[in-house]
């Protein structure tokens, strides 16, 4: 990680902070969400949301630092974890809507 | 430095889960927490350079554990919310255990920080186990009794749990979720096979294939699909059997393939044949854990004349 | 040759070698305290990842002071993952077992 991280040019690096810190920022933001919101349908919105474009902008910030390869896969991991994320907030969704109209 | 940080925060993450889980007062909470935990203990395997565990953890504390404690939960709607306990209630299990704490430490750090002598050898027999992941080496040659038994413990465990598992309760599946399970479906058995393959030489192996396979299964049981995994089926009931039939059958083979001038030693392989072996051992072995699992955690539909006949 | 004790380890280990202590406490103030059977396996669950945790730890000995090793203890690294699986099915042995339990319990009608 050094090594590579030394034959980076300044921009890339500050580049790669930036959306580092970024995808941190819309993590916390997230989180907070789901901690104050007041139902389950504007938490999930917080959380999936703001958690699918966090980790889109770390692996971005990451991919400064890896190879092709490594980049395919990391940009494998965000599909899958973005795809699956919004399969479970639908299902989360869905049981929150059916408890919704039988009470 | 910033990796003890890493560390620090995380040893205290998986504190905190681990305790929130055992305070709460709702038994939900407490799974969900206790799932959590699970995820972050696979981190912790990662730091702690074993790999081969890291894998199967994912798979296990997020997936299987996960599926198996929430049906238990949809299972007993009684009591769940626990009654306060006193204070004397909770003051005295928590001086014992924190006197245990303190004792646990001090032998802890009283240990020697020498290797144990089965290192060394372990290293040097490595050439000849036909594999050259020093772990699958252990699992399925110079140990392969633990891996042996060990499939027999989960065939103990399948056969207590099949006539004691309750009905399950009708789930509805949706196209969203099904889709998506179809859609993960090949990517879990190319991976399975991916690391079933890169156990020889990688960390990987048959217990990690075989946990992510049942993993998988267990997304497609829930949507309703793989109707035909149940124990009713005979080709099913077979594959259970193949892990230890395989594992025996191979071992007896090996036994009359030894030649005469040599020792012969009930489940150790000869050299050159020990890669052909262990392959075909865990390809077994990985079938046979997958489905195992998978009808630990989906459990059996109990079949309609039965159900009708005790109600 | 002389006794080293696990003080010699790097400060990351002694943190994990605590943490695999302290899951262990709190898994059996879990299993003492907690009043529902689920609690308790999981209880039970969470001792065995600190057992396994101080494992793992143990798998390093012989790294820290020298000598010639690349990798940690590959038996205890085996039977953590044969622990892993046997864990994992006993658990869902004690669910269905529990499972049952309730059942019958919630319809004493029905009992032979």
């Amino acid at each position: 990680m050094t090594n590579s991280a030394e034959q980076l040019s300044a921009l890339s690096i500050l580049l790669s902070s930036l959306l580092l810190l970024v995808g941190l920022f819309f993590f916390i933001a997230g989180s907070i969400g789901m901690l104050r919101f007041p139902d389950s349908f504007s938490r999930l919105h917080a959380v999936t949301k703001a958690d699918s474009l966090g980790l889109g902008s770390i692996v971005a910030g990451l991919m400064f630092y890896g190879d092709l390869w490594q980049n395919l896969l990391l940009l494998l991991i965000w599909l899958l974890v973005m795809a699956s994320g919004s399969v479970s907030c639908q299902l989360l969704a869905r049981f929150a809507k059916t408890q919704q109209d039988k009470a | 430095m910033s990796l003890l940080l890493f560390d620090t925060a995380l040893c205290l993450l998986l504190l905190a889960l681990a305790l929130a889980s055992m305070l709460s007062r709702q038994l939900v909470n407490a799974v969900m927490l206790y799932i959590a935990f699970g995820l972050m203990m696979a981190l912790a395997w990662a730091r702690l350079a074993a790999p081969d565990l890291a894998l199967a953890e994912a798979a296990i504390g997020a997936g299987l554990t996960g599926a198996l404690c929430f049906s238990a939960l949809a299972r007993q709607q009684l009591d769940i919310t626990a009654a306060a306990l006193s204070w004397p209630q909770r003051l005295w299990p928590a001086t014992f255990v924190v006197l245990m704490l303190g004792g646990i430490l001090a032998a802890l750090l009283q240990l020697p920080s020498v290797a144990s002598p089965l290192v060394a050898v372990a290293q040097a027999e490595l050439i000849n186990s036909g594999v050259s992941h020093p772990v699958t080496a252990v699992l399925l040659n110079f140990r392969s009794w633990d891996t042996l038994l060990e499939l027999v413990v989960l065939l103990l465990a399948l056969l207590g749990a099949l006539p004691v598992a309750p009905a399950e309760k009708s789930a509805t599946s949706w196209s969203l979720g099904l889709s998506w399970s179809r859609l993960l479906a090949p990517m879990v058995i190319l991976l399975a096979g991916y690391l079933l393959w890169a156990g020889a030489s990688q960390p990987g192996g048959a217990f990690q294939a075989g946990v992510l396979l049942a993993a998988g299964a267990v997304v497609l049981r829930l949507n309703q699909q793989l109707n035909w995994l149940s124990w009713c089926n005979f080709w099913v009931r077979l594959l259970v059997v193949a892990g230890i039939a395989v594992f025996v059958l191979v071992a007896l083979l090996a036994l009359w393939l030894t030649p005469a001038n040599v020792d012969a030693v009930w489940l150790s392989w000869p050299p050159l044949l020990a890669g052909g072996i262990i392959l075909l051992i865990e390809v077994f072995a990985t079938l046979a854990i997958a489905s195992t699992l998978t009808l630990l955690v989906v459990g059996e539909p109990a079949p309609q004349h039965n159900r009708t006949e005790s109600v | 040759m002389t006794e080293l004790s696990m003080t010699e380890l790097s400060p990351q280990l002694l943190l994990y070698i605590a943490t695999a202590a302290c899951l262990f406490a709190i898994g059996v103030y879990g299993f003492i305290v907690g009043p529902q059977t689920l609690r308790r396996i999981l209880a039970l669950n969470i001792i065995s990842a600190g057992i396994f945790m101080l494992m793992v730890v143990l798998a390093y000995r012989g790294l820290a002071n020298g000598q010639a090793r690349a990798s940690p203890d590959p038996v205890l690294h085996a039977l953590i993952l044969t622990g892993l699986v046997v864990a994992v099915s006993a658990t869902a042995f004690a669910l269905a077992l529990l499972g049952r339990l309730k059942q019958t319990q919630a319809s004493p009608e029905h009992q032979p």
